[in-house]
């Protein structure tokens, strides 16, 4: 079986203390990396940038709606995702419009997390 | 005109142009920015005493590129491209009088609908109207920090999102092209409808936006909707004078003194919408546009063709259904067909409207004109409680006084 870990967290929450500072220090995720590794469990992993890059796509009544932000529904579950390589936004955001779930939910668009952002 | 002004005037003139070629150069919004605040620094230095150059948008440009440089140089971090140091330094810098006109490219791109729309219509005045931050926040009412905030926001996320710096494919262009009117239209109704706060600076939002139109008539001259939303401008921004009476109460179309109307901006309006026109490529701002120039063409408020305009909302509720236009429709059909039957229209339209004043206000003046005060009043009323607007507001409230104490 493939399982997808989610990692969820208030942005703009800040660690405050060394010891919570230290618990999110690259050399946790480096480490932590590395025993997946070697229990020969990780096929792929990534940050996102952060949600103020988002940018959602819906379909509806055949009309494309973009907007700034990501605005899932509560009752909106998240149920897969694609990772795409893409020259700018416009042509990630036109493979977004072809996911059915464009049609009914919501496709967020967020490029991954990169060095400054 | 003194130095000053002139250069004042210059730098409003040329800040989008140049902007924009300088994105295009540097291919760092950011960068492109700072390195025009830069020349422009060093332009009001040198013109105070040598007066404006011929050709100032280029003159800036060279400054402007050589900054960037000098920013790329100094920079600490390595946070620009080694490649764009090496191919802006290859050519000498030098005096050339033409340079590519990419302020089409910065339209789109401020105007991505992946940006809140908000933050479209600031951007777009900051970059292509040459509007500084305080200015920007003073239009729209908002603390300058709270500005800075969301122009430094709309800029991270154009570059870390990797919202693309050009002129849409041809199958995204009409869309694309919409949302462009959308934020051009906001901005002059901002600064049209609004009558609180800094009522000059909100009155050049009109200004801006006609101005931002004909730079778009330019450079996409086969547009015919373009050209729509220009004429509708300029024949709305005719009757600004006339809008208001003396003590700011809002006076509508039938009272208005039409000896203040701004004829030549009407008779540019009129011909603008005529070239529109024979694009044969029709949509809802020259339906608008008509529908304004058939209110501007005729000098008393009786001789209105109300038959032409009712049709003209039809098409245009065809085109664009909503509350809105179904509202100017009944009023349109009831000064064409008489009262009663404005006022059926409205009332089958009561569930969706009940929100909006305009449809309130509507229905009073309708009411009112039938003779039926205490149902006029009411709506007066429901208008009032309903509108923000303190021009808006004063004319409701004369209204249901009246109503209430017949003379």
């Amino acid at each position: 079986m493939k399982y997808m870990l989610l990692m969820y967290a208030n942005e703009s929450a800040v660690p405050k203390t060394p010891e919570d500072q230290q618990a999110v220090a690259p050399p946790v995720w480096y480490a932590l990396m590395e025993e997946m590794k070697a229990a020969g469990v990780l096929l792929s992993n990534n940050g996102l940038s952060p949600v103020a890059n988002a940018t959602t796509v819906r379909i509806r009544e055949g009309k494309t709606l973009i907007t700034d932000g990501p605005f899932a529904e509560t009752h909106e579950q998240l149920g897969g995702f694609f990772l795409l390589e893409c020259k700018d936004l416009d042509e990630a955001l036109r493979w977004a419009k072809k996911i059915p779930h464009a049609k009914y939910g919501s496709v967020e668009v967020r490029p991954l997390w990169s060095q400054g952002s | 005109m003194t130095i000053e002004s002139q250069i004042e005037k210059t730098f409003r003139e040329e800040h989008g142009r140049v902007l924009a070629a300088l994105i295009s150069l540097l291919g760092d919004f950011e960068l492109a920015e700072d390195a025009l605040q830069d020349a422009l620094v060093n332009a009001l230095e040198r013109w105070e005493t040598d007066g404006v150059p011929r050709n100032p948008g280029a003159w800036l440009v060279t400054v402007a590129k050589r900054r960037a440089i000098d920013r790329i140089r100094h920079s600490k971090f390595e946070e620009y491209n080694p490649v764009i140091l090496e191919s802006l330094t290859q050519e000498e810098p030098e005096m050339d009088d033409s340079f590519p006109d990419d302020r089409l490219k910065l339209l789109f791109t401020c105007c991505h609908p992946a940006l809140a729309l908000e933050a479209q219509v600031a951007l777009t005045l900051h970059t292509l109207g040459g509007l500084s931050t305080p200015e920007v926040a003073r239009a729209f009412l908002v603390a300058e920090p709270t500005m800075a905030q969301r122009l430094a926001r709309a800029r991270k996320k154009i570059l870390e999102a990797g919202i693309p710096y050009r002129v849409p494919p041809a199958d995204l262009l009409p869309e694309r092209l919409d949302a462009l009117l959308v934020v051009i239209y906001l901005v002059f109704n901002e600064g049209y409808v609004a009558t609180s706060g800094d009522s000059l600076t909100r009155q050049e939002l009109c200004g801006e936006a006609i101005r931002l139109c004909r730079v778009l008539v330019d450079l996409l001259p086969g547009s015919a909707e373009v050209r729509g939303l220009l004429a509708l401008m300029l024949l709305h921004d005719s009757r600004r004078e006339s809008r208001l009476s003396p003590t700011g109460e809002l006076v509508l179309l039938e009272e208005q003194d039409r000896t203040l109307w701004d004829f030549s901006k009407i008779q540019e309006g009129i011909s603008i919408l005529d070239e529109a026109i024979a694009l044969h490529d029709p949509g809802p701002y020259q339906v608008q546009a008509a529908i304004s120039a058939l209110h501007a063409q005729v000098p008393t408020a009786a001789e209105t063709d109300w038959d032409q305009i009712a049709l003209l909302y039809d098409t245009l509720a065809k085109m664009t259904p909503s509350v809105v236009v179904e509202v100017n429709r009944a009023v349109a059909v009831a000064m064409a067909k008489g009262p009663q039957q404005g006022l059926q229209m409205l009332l089958r339209l009561e569930n969706e409207a009940d929100n909006f004043y305009p449809y309130h206000a509507a229905r009073a003046d309708l009411l009112r004109r039938t003779n039926q005060r205490e149902a006029a009043a009411d709506a007066y009323q429901r208008a009032l409680e309903l509108c923000g607007n303190p021009a808006e507001r004063a004319y409701f409230q004369r209204r249901l006084d009246e109503m209430i104490n017949p003379k």
